[in-house]
């Protein structure tokens, strides 16, 4: 422990922020296409017709019961596949976080849709206004807001979940560590100095969320 | 699109001991880690809601520290940096003479990075108990272990069976993590069935079937147990 080697790092932050922009540009897609799909998804599922809730039901029920390494493996093997040619790791590894992330936004979005008032629903009818139009105007705008805690807290989780596209290789700030580490031979000075940073953004993040529920209960 | 399908890669003797080998592991690493998320999750939380400053203060540490960093990030320091930072026969020790030494890793990282979440859903348990109940086991000339033993802690345990049920999923989701440590659970013999044969799909079909039947299996464990451990006529208990 004496010898902890601050160089180490310090000589490879280059490497390391371009790992960590990765890691950040990927939560930010992700939570943006997880959150589009996944309100998609509740509404599907709160749609009242039968066979497109129960397709939506199926699929939130069949993703959130598998791990997310095996969402991972499944779609580099088939994007690739679907395409008909490579198109890089970066989007294989997004196509499968946004997959992923949206059966859970879905259930947050599917609470946050019915715990908007039913009178709501039923003063937009009666001033005329059709489905799109009441999802668009009354009732998603009230959900999101009662959801933003909640939706921030995902994006946390998120974040720390693309630390798994290690197990593709993807340079995120995981994978860049543990390059640095075996290269170098640094294994304590790396591992323990991506945990502080993950720590370091999680946790604020996390205060903020506080915050914001403390503001929001007001 | 093309692909040869052939099914049958999955009923070679082989493949499939692999892949029941790797739910054995799946299956121990996550039921192991999580008695060990149970027993530290279950002190965590309680010591964060005791009166006393420094318990409750050093509980909310563990908690924080152990939900904000990734469990990969941890698993990677347990088995990498932990032996490295240990005085030098013990972590000789751990590198050299542990027996299974991926499997206790793995059981240990996975075990109390679970135990942050466990002791969060304890905590919220016992605040959820009204504060009436322990102030007349006080008045009662009750002391703090015995209000804990006789009034909050029964009483919470059993209200935290149905938010548990999500966290006991999770934990066998989470136990996937230990193939990036080299052990060949599940997903890990899946990959490598898909890359010994190329037939992907049908190799992570299989996993995927068998993480689903894992989850329908401890559902059903889960709401025996729910139904078992209910509180008859306890408000705000039925829907």
């Amino acid at each position: 422990m004496g010898d902890f080697d601050f160089g180490v790092i310090i000589s490879n932050l280059p490497f390391l922020w371009q790992g960590l922009q990765l890691s950040l540009l990927l939560t930010l897609l992700a939570i943006l296409g997880g959150i589009v799909l996944g309100t998609l998804l509740a509404l599907a599922r709160l749609s009242g017709i039968k066979p497109l809730a129960l397709v939506a039901a199926a699929y939130v029920n069949l993703i959130r019961s598998v791990p997310l390494i095996l969402v991972i493996f499944w779609f580099y093997f088939l994007v690739p596949l679907a395409v008909g040619r490579p198109i890089g790791g970066f989007y294989s590894a997004l196509i499968a976080f946004v997959m992923f992330e949206a059966a859970y936004y879905s259930e947050i979005m599917r609470a946050g849709i019915q715990s908007v008032k039913k009178g709501q629903v039923h003063a937009g009818q009666a001033t005329g206004l059709g489905y799109w139009q009441i999802q668009r105007y009354v009732v998603l705008p009230q959900a999101f807001r009662n959801m933003i805690p909640i939706l921030v807290t995902q994006g946390i989780i998120l974040f720390q979940d693309t630390s798994l596209v290690f197990v593709v290789s993807l340079r995120d700030l995981m994978t860049a560590s543990s390059i640095v580490a075996r290269t170098e031979g640094r294994l304590v000075e790396m591992y323990l100095f991506a945990a502080l940073v993950y720590f370091v953004i999680c946790f604020s993040g996390s205060l903020f969320v506080r915050r914001l529920q403390a503001r929001m209960a007001t | 699109m093309n692909y040869n399908w052939n099914w049958s890669v999955l009923f070679e003797p082989e493949y499939l001991g692999w892949l029941m080998s790797g739910l054995g592991w799946t299956i121990s690493v996550a039921l192991c880690a999580w008695v060990i998320a149970l027993v530290v999750g279950s002190l965590v939380g309680v010591g964060r809601t005791l009166p006393n400053k420094f318990i409750s203060t050093l509980c909310t540490a563990y908690v924080e520290l152990f939900r904000n960093v990734p469990l990969l990030v941890q698993m990677f320091i347990w088995y990498f940096a932990v032996p490295e930072m240990l005085p030098e026969d013990a972590g000789r020790w751990m590198k050299r003479d542990m027996p299974q030494p991926e499997f206790v890793t793995a059981v240990v990282a996975l075990g109390l990075y679970t135990a942050s979440r466990v002791a969060e859903q304890v905590r919220a348990g016992i605040e959820t108990v009204p504060k009436g109940l322990s102030s007349a086991a006080t008045a009662q000339g009750m002391s703090v272990a015995q209000v804990y033993r006789y009034v909050l802690l029964p009483i919470s345990f059993r209200l935290i069976v149905p938010p548990m049920t999500s966290e006991f999923l999770t934990v066998f989701k989470n136990s996937s993590l230990a193939l990036t440590i080299g052990l060949l659970e599940l997903t890990a013999q899946s990959q490598q069935i898909a890359e010994y044969t190329f037939q992907s799909f049908e190799a992570y079909t299989a996993a995927t079937i068998i993480y689903v039947l894992i989850a329908l299996t401890a559902t059903v464990a889960m709401t025996l147990l729910e139904r078992y451990t209910r509180i008859p006529g306890y408000v705000g208990k039925e829907g």
